[in-house]
């Protein structure tokens, strides 16, 4: 993966996603107020903030699922709102989306949860419909003894490569992913996070990735963006952003777990990566 | 967007495939159709030219890879001409993704051996939900006899709660059914006993159809749909939920603090809504033979004072906590068999309903044989 470190990702100039005053609020209380953000093409970009401080409903108002209270959403320079009026724009935008449970089809099966839109939106033959279900699956690193399980028999990790796996069965460009890692031990939050590098480096996806884990913005994010008071306070690189003067972000990057990731950080880069 | 295209160049030695066009989801049935076409003219390309290539995503890429017959990822790039770098990035990366991945499978069950396996898993299953209610009764009126020994250990608020709504909420829908069907009977009896003159008899018809059974039996029926479809599918979103299990780590008792409530509001309640609908069912029957019959209502009250015995009251309320009970384990313990799935609450509610609406009935053609033999 070295030949990804030289060439920087995302394209200052071509944002896929561009967020302008955007206000969303729950009755009085305010959730966002005044965000800007854009999101370029091809990056990964880690989106951290308190919890609380909306990154959910960020990607919820993105993929269009929040009625947004005032302000512009522009997904691939079309305004959102257009967008979504049609189902077939809809398919066309190629937004896939891994909920932070997995949300997965609690009685489907895994390989019917990934060809569930595919069957919906193509006429594809079984054979082929089989063949793209078990090639999600093996990109997801998902062994296909899973295939024919059931949501509530496969283990965490587990159910997370399967949310990814069919996140990924309409080929979406832009990846939304809340939390990837949360509730999962180092090793596999590592293995998540690998993953989500090579198939961005592959399939030269566009990654918005919500996330408390100091070692994924270590590892695989271009940028990292924090939200926090209803606005986006910083967004840059990681070095960029953690010497940004902000209480809370002082207070996360030198807390006790981010002191850790600091070390974890200072060994990769000395073994040359 | 540009259609996809393949064409086997004629004037190539070895065959060469050249790819154009998107190769993405968008167009997937004509890709399937691209590869089919190939797949039958059973020329599978030695290498594909993909200089005009647009675009390429996972779909295009799996159908560009099963042309070339799944080639390893160190075999690929001789098999790719004129291929630019992300396309390369790509194929490598699906081709590597499927040889290196985990793709044994589960072998595929054969029919005989799948239907005797499901018959014989059927018998098993069968014998265990049999054994698992019995176990299930037992445990609850072991646990009901302790609590209503040790009345502070009841857990007051919950069982008042659950009174409310299993009891108080159902008072309106079992009077009015109750009442319904005392008029329903009361009409019934009156075009029956008319061609013997006898339709004085009717009062006398109703208070024994509603004391001794439907009093207590129509009830029984509205709860079990009402009340234990309710428990089932709460606790058993609450075992879906691991609910269940942090009550346990948190040391108390599922039974306790779950089933027991429920099953004391049902066995307060139910007797108490049998009592309604016992005379509901009078009045429906007072109002049709007032109207109909010309018995009014001082003459029919007197009817069924003077020549109905109180045992047959006795014989209907008696079954009420029978039916409280049955319902309210049956309830309770489809809830704690969920599993997992939101589609298993619904299958698990649906067999509560019908499970405890079938007890219901069979015990009560059991204590009808059991009165008569006893003479009552
Ligand atoms: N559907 C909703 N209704 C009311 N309030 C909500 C809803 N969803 C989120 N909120 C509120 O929005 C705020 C941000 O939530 P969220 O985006 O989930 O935080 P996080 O950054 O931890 O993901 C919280 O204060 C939450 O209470
Ligand atoms: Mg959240």
């Amino acid at each position: 993966m070295t030949d990804t470190q030289q060439t920087p990702a995302g394209d200052p100039d071509d944002a896929v996603i561009r967020v302008r005053d955007l206000v969303n609020a729950f009755g009085a209380n305010v959730v966002h107020n005044g965000l800007d953000l854009d999101v370029r093409r091809g990056e990964i970009l880690g989106v951290v903030g308190g919890s609380g401080s909306g990154k959910s409903v960020l990607l919820r108002s993105i993929v269009g699922l929040q009625k947004i209270r005032s302000g512009v959403i522009e997904l691939f320079g079309e305004p959102l709102g257009e967008m979504l009026d049609d189902s077939d724009n809809l398919c066309d935008l190629r937004l896939g989306v891994m909920f932070q449970d997995g949300a997965l089809f609690s009685s489907l099966t895994v390989t019917e949860n990934i060809q569930l839109a595919i069957k919906e939106h193509y006429k594809v033959g079984d054979a082929l419909l089989q063949d793209l279900a078990d090639m999600k699956m093996l990109l997801a690193e998902l062994p296909l003894k899973a295939a024919n399980q059931y949501p509530s028999e496969l283990s965490g990790g587990m159910r997370k490569r399967a949310g990814l796996a069919r996140a990924l069965a309409l080929d979406p460009e832009i990846l939304f992913l809340d939390e990837p890692t949360a509730g999962l031990d180092p090793i596999s939050a590592a293995a998540i996070d690998r993953l989500l590098q090579t198939l961005r480096d592959a399939l030269g996806l566009t990654v918005f990735l919500v996330t408390h884990d100091l070692d994924t913005l270590h590892a695989i994010c271009d940028r990292v963006a924090v939200l926090g008071e209803g606005r986006l306070i910083t967004i840059g690189t990681l070095d960029e952003v953690a010497n940004f003067d902000h209480p809370w972000i002082k207070a996360y990057f030198s807390g006790p777990r981010g002191r850790r990731g600091q070390v974890d950080r200072g060994d990769t880069s000395d073994t040359g990566l | 967007m540009s259609k996809p295209a393949l064409h086997f160049s004629a004037h190539e030695p070895s065959a060469v495939a050249e790819i154009s066009g998107d190769w993405v989801l968008r167009h997937v049935e004509q890709l399937e159709s691209l590869s089919q076409d190939a797949g039958r003219s059973a020329r599978q390309p030695g290498t594909l030219d993909l200089h005009a290539l647009q675009r390429l995503d996972t779909t295009g890429a799996l159908l560009l890879l099963q042309l070339l017959g799944m080639p390893r990822p160190e075999a690929l790039p001789q098999k790719l001409n004129r291929v630019s770098e992300a396309h390369r990035m790509i194929l490598t990366a699906l081709a590597a993704a499927i040889c290196d991945g985990d793709r044994s499978r589960k072998p595929a069950d054969r029919w005989l051996q799948d239907l005797l396996q499901r018959i014989g898993m059927w018998v098993v299953d069968a014998a265990q939900q049999l054994k698992l209610l019995t176990h299930f009764i037992g445990v609850v009126i072991t646990t009901t006899i302790r609590n209503l020994l040790q009345p502070w250990r009841l857990r007051w608020t919950s069982l008042v709660f659950h009174m409310e709504h299993v009891g108080l909420d159902a008072v309106p829908i079992v009077a009015l059914l109750s009442f319904l069907v005392g008029s329903t009977v009361a009409f019934l009896g009156a075009s029956v006993l008319r061609d013997f003159g006898a339709t004085i008899y009717t009062p006398d018809m109703v208070s024994y159809a509603f004391l001794r059974e439907f009093g207590t039996l129509l009830p029984a029926i509205l709860l079990a749909g009402r009340s234990g479809s309710a428990f089932t599918a709460q606790i058993g979103s609450m075992k879906s939920n691991e609910e269940i299990d942090a009550l346990k780590t948190l040391g108390m008792d599922p039974v306790c603090v779950l089933v027991m409530p429920r099953v004391v509001a049902l066995l307060f309640t139910l007797p108490l809504l049998s009592f309604i609908g016992m005379l509901s069912g009078l009045l429906g029957g007072m109002l049709v033979s007032a109207l109909v019959l010309d018995i009014s209502p001082a003459a029919y009250a007197s009817r069924i004072y003077n020549f109905t015995d109180i045992q047959h009251f006795w014989v209907g309320i008696s079954k009420a906590p029978v039916f409280a009970f049955l319902i309210g384990v049956v309830g309770c313990l489809e809830g704690f068999k969920v599993s997992g799935s939101a589609e298993s609450v619904g299958q698990h509610t649906t067999s509560s309903v019908v499970q405890s609406i079938f007890l219901v009935l069979t015990t009560d053609a059991m204590f009808a044989v059991l009165f008569e033999q006893l003479g009552l």
